[in-house]
């Protein structure tokens, strides 16, 4: 039985800027990195692996440098990474690479059942958090976004009791596998690869499919499958701050005003 | 005849149990890795004889009770002469006797065993004398051991008086007018003696100083007292750079990175274990033993050779080992807390008087655990990722280096156009103190017309910290990228502020096949005041300036005086020494990467290092290095003091005597 994880490599938001004069992101020399809630979701998939001796493929739609990020799973111990990479997949929103994602499940299933899908709850690049349910509604799985922790998977009787982490609240939930799981960062921490796993996967296949292997319609995917259209990138104007009272005199003041301001705003209840 | 014949049955099975020890020791010693220490003989040549024969570091430093030792090792080495001929006569007694020698030969020999017989009795009494009433606090290992082979020593010593005194009674011994100690027993004690009983003394001697010199000769391979016969040739094979620097690892398929197993240690680090006098000078000076953290550095030593005396037996009939090396629990296996708590300051290596590697071999042991098992504290995991993503320890975009030089004017470095690299490295460009730092060192560099210039954003970690904590795969990636930029960019010169830079760019790229000229700001500003380059106008209000020596400036590469003179030459007044300075330093807590872990067990290292500045009473504090001046100040806080004290570094010192 397979768990399939869904990553994304993303530029390093930290090192991003963006044009002040065309709105642009600046994405020269910026370097790439693996979506940071992409990490929790693929050490989960490896403490399924170990638990329920489940197999763990991960997969990434994304240009051909992304089999770097599919190499850095192949060393934390994923057994099999698939790189969907096309120009037809290009430019695509959430509703095109949920289709790309789900199709690539499904061609995995047919060689071994999924029992679980594992997707970060979102990247820090598209901040959408769309793609792990538009994932599950395409394969119509169950889906549990936001799960902070799985408690228990019965492959016999095909059930996942998880817990999730909503505002103010913990639910537990049981849902039917196969299920799609978005997940917090609480939910573990990631491993850090030992080098002669590093090297292994250095050396190691990282399955190509374009959509010749995929046999998409062009039109339902990468930009013309897309249903959002980017119009313009900018950076919000930000509302001048401030600074209330003098918090080196008196401090205490300063805490009061603060607080009085917080619940003006309704955002503390006194 | 008879006698002869039974002593020769003892001493060949009294040697060849010796020779059997000897063989099953060191035979385990062949099991480690390869390793040269037989390069720069003649260096190595010059040090046995520093070391070993002129006991070096017995008297070195504070340990004046080391003298005792000199006299002891002084009088064994005469000894030993004596008695190969005391066994030797005991075999073949028609042949063998130092009365055959031409006369004068004999008694000047006479003479020099005589009085080194007496002053090893005296030298072992001194030393049994000084555990029972003056007990320093470091040793405090296998007293009783200590004291079975004082007496053992004793009794030989006696034992010869006894032998001798009543050969002189007896009338027999010709150079008794040369045997001072033994004629002075001989008329005080002996006479009227008859002469059966003297020779039943001289007998009954003889049998004792016999056996117990075999009895001596196969205790020592498994007592402490081994390192009589290791330590000699360690003192050959001992490091010819200050510290010894971690070789580099082959990243290939299939090898094994670090040292998980006793076997996987060199030979070197396994004959080290065997060297061990377990005289606790290393554990007196390491900051983790002193703050009651369970590292002990002669323990590390100890639970190495106990792990090789267990597993190496079975290694070497391939057979798999049972005590595991790392967090097995037990005796001779050492806990992972342990490996992760050394602040690498080389204090132990450095007050070792039998060249033992200490630090080494924990960064060893750290390369296994971070290499191939990806077992680290937890709080590391941020920093190798922080390290490898964005080549800084916070992870902060390296688009930000530059934002310490807001407000200035700064070159960008151009082989041709500036001469220097000042590579500001990831405190002084970061962290918020150490940027007001870097300010006072361009301050420094341009009202000495030094040709200089910045790498800016691209400027990467040197990667000290990766290093120590033996994530070398990811420190060997860094460097060969920046070797790569430097030799692109030209760049030769490199001033750094960071002792931790200055090490690993001056001596760790080495190994990369990059010699740069390096050279630290505290070198740069004194040798700038020394060419007139500087003009200082003497600053006094600094008040009494307590000086504090960086691990990776002064054991590491032996800058020690540097700073002192431009302390001496800024404020007209020389630093004031704390109680523990120079090569004896006590290190801050934060090398080896202890910056970026948590200090959870004992007294933190920074509060007692600035207990110990408290105590000379200074309005000021220097210090040469960004991790110093983080623990010093966050000491200073953590004792109520920082608004009567502050820590500055050498740089501001001087910034603020210019002109």
């Amino acid at each position: 039985m397979l768990v399939v994880v869904c990553i994304k490599q993303v530029p390093d938001t930290t090192q991003v800027k963006i044009d002040p004069v065309t709105g642009n992101l600046i994405r020269e020399g910026v370097p790439f990195i693996m979506n940071p809630f992409d990490t929790h979701a693929l050490e989960e998939g490896l403490r399924l692996k170990g638990k329920y001796g489940l197999n763990v493929a991960v997969i990434s739609m994304g240009p051909p440098n992304t089999e770097i990020t599919l190499r850095k799973a192949l060393a934390l111990g994923v057994d099999n990474a698939v790189l969907l990479s096309d120009r037809a997949f290009g430019g695509a929103d959430t509703l095109a690479t949920s289709k790309v994602l789900a199709e690539a499940t499904r061609q995995l299933a047919q060689k071994e059942e999924v029992v679980i899908v594992l997707c970060g709850k979102q990247t820090i690049d598209g901040d959408t958090a769309q793609v792990g349910p538009g994932i599950a509604t395409r394969l119509g799985y169950s889906q549990l976004t936001l799960v902070e922790h799985i408690e228990n998977i019965d492959l016999q009787a095909k059930k996942i009791i998880a817990r999730r982490k909503l505002e103010g609240r913990d639910e537990v939930v049981e849902a039917s596998l196969p299920a799609m799981i978005s997940v917090v960062r609480e939910i573990n921490t990631p491993r850090y690869p030992t080098v002669p796993m590093r090297l292994m996967a250095e050396g190691a296949t990282v399955t190509l499919w374009d959509n010749k292997e995929m046999k998409l319609n062009e039109e339902t995917i990468g930009l013309k499958g897309s249903a959002t259209q980017v119009r313009k990138i900018f950076s919000p104007e930000r509302a001048v701050g401030e600074i209330l009272g003098d918090g080196a005199a008196n401090p205490d003041e300063a805490a009061n005003l603060l607080i009085d301001k917080l619940s003006e705003g309704g955002l503390i209840l006194i | 005849m008879t006698n002869s014949i039974l002593f020769l049955t003892i001493f060949l099975i009294s040697i060849s149990f010796f020779g059997w020890s000897c063989f099953r020791y060191f035979r385990l010693i062949t099991l480690g890795k390869a390793e040269n220490r037989f390069d720069h003989l003649g260096k190595r040549i010059r040090d046995l004889f520093l070391y070993s024969f002129a006991q070096r570091c017995s008297i070195s430093g504070s340990y004046r009770f080391g003298v005792n030792h000199a006299i002891l090792f002084w009088c064994f080495m005469i000894l030993l002469v004596a008695n190969t001929e005391f066994l030797l006569a005991g075999i073949f007694p028609d042949y063998i006797n130092l009365a055959n020698l031409p006369t004068g030969l004999y008694y000047t020999i006479a003479l020099i065993f005589d009085i080194a017989s007496l002053l090893a009795l005296l030298a072992v009494l001194t030393a049994a004398g000084r555990r029972l009433f003056f007990p320093p606090k470091y040793i405090e290992a296998r007293t009783r051991d200590a004291f079975f082979i004082l007496g053992m020593v004793a009794v030989l010593m006696l034992a010869f008086f006894g032998l001798h005194s009543s050969e002189i009674a007896q009338g027999s011994e010709r150079a008794a007018l040369y045997m001072p100690i033994s004629s002075f027993v001989a008329s005080s004690i002996l006479p009227g003696a008859s002469t059966e009983s003297l020779i039943s003394l001289a007998n009954i001697s003889w049998w004792i100083h016999a056996i117990v010199l075999l009895c001596f000769l196969n205790y020592l391979p498994y007592s402490k007292h081994m390192h009589i016969l290791t330590v000699i040739p360690n003192s050959f094979f001992k490091r010819l750079t200050r510290m010894s620097l971690q070789p580099r690892e082959e990243f290939n398929k299939g090898n094994v990175f670090g040292v998980g197993q006793v076997d996987q240690f060199t030979w070197k680090a396994l004959f080290d274990s065997y060297c061990c006098t377990e005289c606790g000078r290393c554990s007196d000076v390491c900051p983790a033993t002193s703050t009651n953290k369970p590292l002990n550095p002669r323990l590390v030593i100890h639970d190495i050779k106990e792990n090789l005396l267990t597993n190496g037996p079975m290694l070497i009939n391939k057979e798999q080992a049972k005590l595991p090396l790392i967090g097995g629990g037990q005796d001779g296996s050492i806990d992972e807390e342990v490996i992760w708590e050394c602040t690498t300051c080389g204090a132990c290596m450095e007050v070792c008087p039998a060249f033992i590697e200490h630090v080494p071999r924990i960064t060893d042991m750290r390369r296994d655990l971070v290499e191939m098992k990806a077992r680290f504290p937890q709080e590391l995991l941020n920093f190798f990722e922080n390290m490898e993503q964005r080549s800084n320890p916070w992870g902060i975009a390296p688009a930000e280096r530059t934002k310490w030089a807001a407000k200035i004017n700064v070159q960008p470095f151009e082989a041709g156009k500036t001469e220097c690299l000042f590579f500001v490295g990831c405190a002084g460009a970061y962290d918020a103190r150490s940027r007001h730092v870097t300010l006072a060192v361009t301050k420094i560099l341009d009202s000495a017309g030094v040709s200089w210039g910045i790498l800016g954003k691209d400027e990467p970690c040197c990667g000290d910290s990766l290093r120590r904590l033996g994530n070398e795969y990811v420190f060997d990636r860094m460097v060969k990228e920046n070797i790569e930029m430097f030799k692109e960019k030209g760049v030769r010169k490199v001033i750094t502020q960071c002792p931790h830079c200055y090490h690993t760019l001056k001596n760790d790229y080495r190994r990369y096949g990059i010699e740069l000229e390096v050279v630290h700001h505290t070198e740069l500003i004194n040798n700038l005041i020394k060419e007139g380059r500087l003009e200082l106008t003497q600053t006094r209000d600094l008040g009494n300036i307590a000086f504090h020596d960086s691990c990776y400036l002064g054991r590491y590469n032996n800058i020690y005086e540097a700073p002192r003179k431009a302390i001496a030459l800024a404020t007209n007044q020389a630093p004031v020494e704390m109680e523990r300075h120079h090569d004896r330093s006590f290190c801050c807590g934060a090398g080896g990467g202890r910056m970026w872990m948590e200090e959870k067990i004992g007294k933190h290292i920074n509060v007692l290092r600035i207990e110990e500045a408290m105590k000379e009473n200074p309005e000021t504090i220097c210090v040469c290095c960004p991790y110093c001046m983080t623990m010093f100040e966050d000491g200073l806080k953590d004792k109520g003091a920082d608004n009567r004290v502050k820590v500055l570094d050498l740089a501001e010192i001087i910034a603020k005597a210019i002109k």
